[in-house]
Order: C-alpha cells, then structure tokens, then sequence
C-alpha cells in the first residue's frame, strides 16, 4: 500500500482532486462554489496529464545549445502544450460561468440552487 | 489538387476570425452585424460545396497539415465523406437560421459574433483529424451555445445556460479525461495513428477506461438519458432564432464526433473484441429512444416537446453506432450518418416554425396551435410535412434513416433494436398527430394566448386588430420561405437516400475492410 501509494501518489492525488470537484458541483447548493468544483475538476485532469509526462530525471524539453541529442533526457512536451491550451479553454468557462452567475444574482437576488428553486417555483 | 486543401483551415479560421468583425465594426457602425455573417456564411457555404464536390468526385479524403508539420506530432484537418456531410449540413443550416434572423432577430453585433463562433467551432469538430483539437472546438462550440441561450428575454434562459454549461463543461473534461487515458497508452493523438497504435498497445485497460469515459462524455454532449437534463430547459429557454441553430447543431455535431472516434479512432473490428463495449452503447440508445419519446408525449409546450424528441432521434443514432459495432453493419452506419444530417434538417426546420408560429401567432403550447392551419396554412402545411417526415413517414428524410437502422439491425439478428425503432416510431407519432389534429382539426380558442405578448402587451379577452397586424408584421416572406425549403428540402434528401449510400461508399470500405 505505501509502496503504491509512493509510486503512484500524482494519480492518487489526481484521483482525489477529481473526487473533491464533482462532488462540490453535486452537492454543493452555491453556484459560485459549483463552478469552482468545475475548475478543479478540470484542474485535476491538467495535473493528470503534467504528471504523465514526467521523466525520472529528465530536464525540460528545451533544445540545448551544444548537448548531444541522444543523451539528454526531457519531458514530453506535447502533453504541456496540450495543458496550456486547456487551461486557457478552462479559464474562458470560468468567466462565462461567473457572468451567468451575476447575471442570475441580478435577476434573482440569490446565490443559492435551493432558494433559488423556491423563487423560481413561485413565479 | 494542391490548393483544396487550403479550404480546411480556412472553413474553420474565416468564421473565427470574421466573428471579431461584428463587435469590432460595432464601434463605428451600428447594424454590420448581419451583413459581416451573411457574407461569411455564404463564402462558407460556397467553400464547402466545392470541397464536398473534390471529396465525392475523387473518391477519397482531402487532408490538411497545419503548418506543414507531420501528423505524427502536427495537427491535421481531414475531410471525407462522412465528415463533408456534416460540413454541408453545417453550413447550410446556418445560412438558413441567417436568413431567419434579418426579421426574426435576435439581433445585435453580439450576436453575430456568438453565431459565427458557434458555426467556427461546428466546423472545427466536423474537419479536426485529432482528438485533443476534438476537445478544443467541443468547448469552443459549448461557448458560443452557453452565450447564445443565456441572451434569451427572460432571467430563466440564464439559469439554463448556467446549468448547461456545469454539465456541458464536466462532459467535455470527461471526454478529455479519455484522451489522457488513450494518450497515456499509445503516445499519439492523431486520430490516424490512434487507429493504429490503439490495438498494438500494452495496456489495454487503460484504453478501456478511456473509452468509458468518452462514451460518458459523449452521452452527456449529445443528450442521452439519463444525461439529458440540461437539455430541454437549455432549448426552451433559448431565444427562439437561436434554438433552430443549436438544436440542430451543437448535438448533431457531438453525436458525429462519437461516431468518428467509433469507427475511425476505436475502430469496429477492435470496439468488438471489447467485451460490452457495443452492448453499452447499444443500451444508451435504446433507453434513451424510449425514454425521450415518452417525455415528449407528455410535454404541452411545443419547444420542449422537440426538445425531448432530439433526445430519442439521437438515441436512435447513438443505438446505430451500437449496431455497427455490434454487427459490424455498414447498413446502419449509412442510416446514422443520414439520420444526423435529416434530424439536423428536421430539426431547424420545426424550431424556425415553432419561432414562426410564436412570433406570428402566438402560440406556444400544443393547445395553443389550435386552427394554425385555418389561419397559417403555409407554415401549418410546412410543420406538418416536417413533423411527418419525422415520425418516418417516406417519402421523409426520417424514414430513409431509420429504414437504414432497423434494416442493420435485422441484419444483425438485433431484434430488440428494431423493436425499439418500431416502438419509438408509434410514441413518435403520438406526439406529432396530437399537434398535427390540433393545428388541423381543432377551432381555434376564443381566448388569447397569455404567451401572446412579447412587444404587445394584450390583457385577453377579444382579440386586439392592432396587435393582429403587428404580429403578422413581425414576418416576413424570407421567414416563412425557410421553413417552407427545410420541408421541402426534408422530402427532397427522402428520395435520394440512395445517393447517400453511395456517396458514402468509399469511407465504408475503408471502414470495413
């Protein structure tokens, strides 16, 4: 178990984050802390690919300027380039979530799904 | 041949970059919005016939390397038969619910620029060749949708986008959880090379588990029960110009991308040595043809009713994915991709009318299109066309799909599949003649429709003349003259679903073999 737990822990960790997330969009009643459940969802996904690109001992995958190619080990870098534009993906649904929040605390003076289900319900 | 392929990028940045024009423009003049979409829609649509005519004359896929990059670790646009249909159906439909928007709004540079994101991003899924660009225009796409339903009239349309995108985002990164997992296994992400390397790699259970989790995200995006709930609200709650654009859109082009990982990425022949993998599919679909069917019976607002039914259509092309993977069916991969491309129509078609008949009319429940008919003959006569076409009455373009489904499915001795297309058709018609015998064979209600309002406020009781001719006012020939060529359209792609078949041919093969 430690012994997995030491291998594997960015998965575990990544599992755990994944966890937390869904569970805040799921049983939290605030919108704000929804989306923020959203955004660590999605953050967990980005550490998962981080971490899958992770080389025991290897370097950032920048070109040296007099290495031998063969021997110098480096990172993948597709996976970081991919998690750039995720979290840029990521931060654009942010604030479109955080607009239709305002938006709905405007019209309904409420941040809260339960409250905000009675004053739908009454209208 | 050299410059075609310059047209796949440039489908997908023109409406991008022409999406910043209508707020840009803004600044100085004020109605560029619909002339700055106009043009660009129709250069697309252009772009795409001419695409559509090298794909299909030559037989074979025209493909793209952005930045000349090998596809090992570039990124490639592709198109081939099956993805051009999307792209036609794409363009067309948008340069439809254009012509609608001149008179029947909404209006505003804002708009436009959401729309033109919207049709950029539509074109990104149906051309990408990669499956992380795959996540990247989904979102895109999910964008410009969210934007687009919360600018609807009332507070409620905020509170469906919001839901909307909550589910529509933990979808996507479900997806994109099943990218890592593919990714973590075989190293690529060119859907190509995926085909190749996904067999041969070590460790099949994380292909597994990638799988799942698309199938999850999938189900999500393209609205299957028990996953639906966003759906129908998001739908309603949209203005009513806007809803034709995504309801026949935004799923057909998610429910395409699933089909597209299936038969080109997982491919057939290893998707069946999976144990389960077609019975789950097999089961979504068919639960969700039921499932959506009953709920729209029992609606009685019209657009929430077509909303539930897009949750059966698409359970239907969903179910055919199961059968091709199942029974390795040609047939039913041809009834998918003719079913998306009909719904699609279909779709636009009655939500343009359903935004007609409000506008006009001022109906919006089913009882409320008592005497259409009577009143409306050319809109009521298009409806009916299109909503018969979607129970699967031939010569409609829902019949040739479902045809093609059912025959795969017998021929994949799937009897409880065509039982189920045969139940969904009865439950199918069951809503539509309720709304077909109101619209024809009811009299019109002597009371005012309290959904009448919008710019007039009327306080029922008699029927204001003034507010009569404004509403009728509020259309004009263009508009209804869409809904007409969808209906017409729809029974036209009805006899030539043999076309379809043969048009589709050369990706079978390559499928199949």
């Amino acid at each position: 178990m430690i012994e997995f737990l030491s291998n594997y822990y960015t998965y575990v960790l990544m599992v755990v984050i994944l966890g937390i997330g869904l569970y805040m969009v799921i049983a939290s009643e605030n919108l704000v802390k929804k989306l923020i459940g959203v955004n660590l969802f999605q953050t967990a996904i980005f550490l998962f690919f981080i971490s899958m690109a992770y080389v025991e001992g290897g370097s950032a995958p920048i070109v040296p300027h007099d290495g031998v190619p063969l021997e110098v080990m480096v990172a993948s870098p597709l996976p970081q380039v991919i998690v750039l534009t995720a979290i840029v993906v990521g931060i654009a649904l942010t604030a479109v979530g955080l607009a239709l929040i305002i938006r709905i605390y405007a019209e309904y003076g409420t941040l809260r799904e339960d409250t905000l289900r009675e004053v739908r319900a009454d209208e | 041949m050299s410059s075609v392929d310059l047209l796949l990028p440039l489908l997908i940045v023109a409406p991008i970059l022409a999406a910043t024009l209508p707020i840009a423009l803004g600044l100085w003049f004020e109605r560029t919005g619909w002339s700055v979409a106009g043009l660009t829609t129709l250069g697309l649509f252009g772009a795409a016939v001419s695409l559509a005519s090298v794909v299909y004359s030559g037989g074979e896929e025209v493909s793209h390397k952005l930045g000349g990059y090998p596809r090992t670790y570039g990124i490639e646009l592709v198109a081939d038969e099956f993805s051009m249909l999307i792209v036609l159906l794409v363009t067309a439909v948008a340069t439809g619910v254009l012509a609608y928007t001149r008179r029947g709004g909404p209006r505003g540079n804002t708009f436009y620029t959401a729309y033109l994101l919207l049709v950029g991003g539509l074109l990104g899924i149906s051309l990408t060749g990669d499956v992380f660009n795959l996540f990247v225009f989904l979102e895109i796409t999910s964008l410009a949708t969210y934007a687009l339903v919360a600018s609807g009239d009332g507070p409620e349309s905020a509170v469906a986008a919001l839901k909307y995108l909550i589910l529509g985002t933990i979808a996507a990164s479900m997806y994109l959880i099943g990218v890592a997992f593919v990714f973590m296994a075989t190293g690529t992400l060119n859907m190509l090379e995926l085909a190749d390397a996904i067999p041969a790699a070590e460790s099949q259970t994380l292909i597994r588990t990638g799988f799942a989790f698309i199938v999850v995200g999938f189900a999500v995006k393209v609205a299957q029960w028990p996953l639906h709930t966003w759906q129908p609200s998001a739908y309603q709650q949209a203005p009513d110009g806007v809803t034709p654009l995504i309801a026949a859109l935004v799923s057909t082009a998610s429910a395409y991308a699933f089909g597209r990982l299936i038969v080109t990425v997982f491919e057939v022949e290893y998707l069946a040595g999976v144990s389960n993998a077609a019975a789950i599919v097999l089961t979504v679909g068919c639960v969700s043809v039921l499932a959506g069917t009953v709920l729209a019976v029992i609606q009685t607002e019209v657009k929430r009713m077509l909303a539930y039914s897009s949750v059966s259509q698409f359970g239907l092309v969903i179910a055919a994915y199961g059968v091709v993977v199942a029974g390795s069916s040609e047939t039913a991969l041809i009834g998918a991709a003719i079913h998306l491309v009909g719904h699609g129509l279909l779709k636009a078609g009655l939500f343009l009318g359903a935004a007609l008949v409000a506008a006009s009319y001022g109906a919006r429940t089913v009882d409320e299109y008592a005497g259409l008919a009577k009143a409306r003959p050319i809109v009521a006569g298009s409806m009916a066309v299109l909503l018969l076409s979607l129970v699967g009455v031939p010569p409609g373009v829902g019949f040739v799909g479902k045809w093609y489904i059912a025959l795969g499915a017998v021929e994949s001795q799937l009897w409880p599949v065509a039982a189920v297309i045969f139940l969904s058709t009865m439950l199918t018609l069951a809503y539509a003649a309720r709304l077909l015998e109101k619209m024809y064979f009811t009299p019109p209600a002597a009371v005012e429709s309290p959904h009448a309002s919008g710019s007039v406020a009327t306080d029922g009781g008699e029927v204001d003349a003034a507010a009569e001719t404004d509403r009728a006012d509020a259309v004009s020939i263009g508009m209804i003259a869409v809904v007409v060529v969808a209906a017409l359209g729809a029974v036209a792609l009805g006899f030539s679903g043999g076309a379809f078949a043969d048009l589709l041919e050369p990706f079978l093969t390559e499928v199949f073999n």
